[in-house]
């Protein structure tokens, strides 16, 4: 898995998180309080790659508003919860085909203009 | 369980099919059939809750019932509203305040999916904007993992649904009453994998009220009350799994429906093992699936051998929805959990008609769950 946490200010496309330091909770996103125990929590980035807890396909277009679908138009998308290290499964949309989302699956997960994606990890 | 008993002296339902009505309109037949139900006049009601999630307040059904003066309080508490209005309605049999006392909910929603706003929810627009705002997606990730780690079939996920539907032929109050098989169900088209469109209950319409009683008055009225063992709601712990969560933490979720059902079968001095007949939150076949084991019905993954092999339909070994649901019924949010009450007293009555449990069941449990993590459920004796 990944190397120490760094909680330098730039975290590039990693995802910014928050941990309990009394709980060792950590949430994403980043919120300044624990949702286990109310106490104070820090920022945090979380592990940039972890494993595919569960998924499931968006096989039709979601009401709009809110869905904004690409320029191209709809088609069915890949999503699932990305579970790091830290002890956080993150929502994210998967860039990975339909028929290979499997759960166990190692993934590189990054933040970006909107939801985290995540895409299938070079191990 | 301390104070009065409680029982269920009257019980009122409306045909869950889609009609031209409104949702008060509904209620306040649901109300007068529940009253003429327990054979008592609506002056008799000394407190009343009652609420629904889209359609109204139920304080106003007083300008229909009558202007007696009694003391209403709108509950409006989502998927739990009618569970919320039911514990607050033992509360006053139980504390003295009231001899009777009604509860009742009703609502009735827009076709198609309910559309919810990344804002209501405390998440960012983004949640919206790329499509992951779809209550669905969730239960079609829950079910998911479930299958994985437990051994559950996409077959059986069918078996659900085609119980639900036969069980709706069943019912003349169901919204659906036309049978599928499983080999139509897993054809109908992919939702969100593994369900598929006829998995899914659709939001829908209907009202249903209870009567509440004491012993005394229940023995002045004679016929046959039945005993409201334990009713109560419970919200989320920490490290539950539920819709519309940007993150969840690691380990095996928890679950409000097993704490709700511990506390209910606590109050009832009763176990799972007791009971004859249930019914089960089953917003989609997978939800029925994971309910029977977080209720405490079998053990995670036993469902693979009791579903395919009919030991929950009605004459099985644990009938589960015998009405056939929020699959057949369409989920009005705040009159579910009262449909569920309401078939179980039915059951335990012996009036339950074609879709009569045989070897006349002597105790009934049901089950609500819902976002954004509560559960509502109640115990109930002959
Ligand atoms: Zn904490």
């Amino acid at each position: 898995m990944e190397g120490p946490l760094s909680t330098a200010p730039q975290t590039g496309s990693r995802l910014r998180g928050s941990r309990c330091a009394d709980c060792a909770v950590a949430v994403y996103p980043a919120d300044p309080a624990c949702p286990r125990c109310g106490g104070p929590a820090e920022p945090v980035v979380l592990s940039a790659t972890g494993t595919l807890w569960t998924w499931t396909v968006q096989r039709y277009a979601p009401k709009s508003p809110p869905y904004v679908p690409p320029a191209s138009g709809f088609a069915p998308f890949t999503l699932g919860y990305v579970e790091l290290p830290e002890g956080v499964r993150v929502l994210a949309v998967l860039d990975v085909r339909t028929e290979d989302a499997e759960i166990g699956m190692p993934l590189a997960i990054t933040a970006g203009d909107g939801v985290p994606r995540a895409t299938g990890a070079v191990v | 369980m301390s104070g009065e008993d409680v029982l269920v002296c009257g019980a009122g339902i409306t045909s869950f099919a889609r009609t031209e009505a409104s949702g008060r309109q509904l209620a306040v037949q649901a109300v007068r059939a529940a009253l003429a139900d327990a054979a008592l006049p609506w002056s008799r009601v000394r407190a009343a809750y009652g609420g629904s999630d889209a359609a109204g307040n139920a304080d106003t059904l007083v300008a229909e019932l009558g202007l007696t003066g009694v003391p209403f309080t709108n509950v409006r508490n989502g998927c739990a509203t009618g569970g919320s209005a039911l514990v607050s309605a033992v509360g006053a049999i139980r504390s003295g305040a009231a001899d009777v006392a009604l509860a009742v909910g009703f609502d009735k929603h827009p076709r198609g999916a309910f559309d919810p706003r990344p804002a209501d929810w405390g998440l960012d627009e983004a949640y919206g904007r790329d499509g992951l705002m779809v209550t669905t997606q969730f239960f079609a990730m829950k079910i998911q993992r479930y299958m994985h780690d437990h051994g559950i079939s996409p077959r059986t996920l069918a078996q659900v649904a085609e119980k639900a539907y036969a069980n709706g032929v069943l019912n003349p109050y169901a919204w659906r009453r036309k049978p599928l098989d499983a080999d139509e169900i897993l054809a109908s088209g992919m939702v969100n994998d593994p369900l598929t469109r006829y998995m899914f209950c659709s939001p829908g319409q209907g009202a249903v009220a209870l009567i509440l009683c004491t012993k005394a008055v229940a023995r002045e009225l004679g016929g046959t009350p039945v005993g409201l063992r334990a009713a109560v709601v419970r919200t989320r712990r920490f490290g539950s799994f539920e819709v519309f969560s940007p993150w969840a933490p690691t380990g095996t979720p928890t679950s409000v429906s097993a704490d709700a059902a511990q506390h209910a079968f606590e109050e009832a001095g009763l176990g799972p093992r007791d009971i004859d007949v249930c019914q089960l939150q089953d917003t989609e076949s997978g939800a029925e699936v994971m309910h029977m084991a977080e209720c405490g019905f079998c053990e995670h993954g036993e469902q693979e051998s009791l579903i395919p092999f009919g030991a929950t339909g009605i004459g099985g070994s644990l009938p589960v929805n015998t009405d056939g649901g929020c699959i057949a019924n369409g989920e009005p949010i705040g009159a579910s959990g009262l449909r569920q009450v309401h078939e179980v007293v039915q059951q335990l009555r012996g009036r339950a008609g074609e879709r009569q449990v045989p070897d006349d069941p002597s105790a009934g449990f049901t089950h609500v769950y819902g976002a954004p993590g509560v559960s509502a459920c109640t115990v109930m004796t002959r």
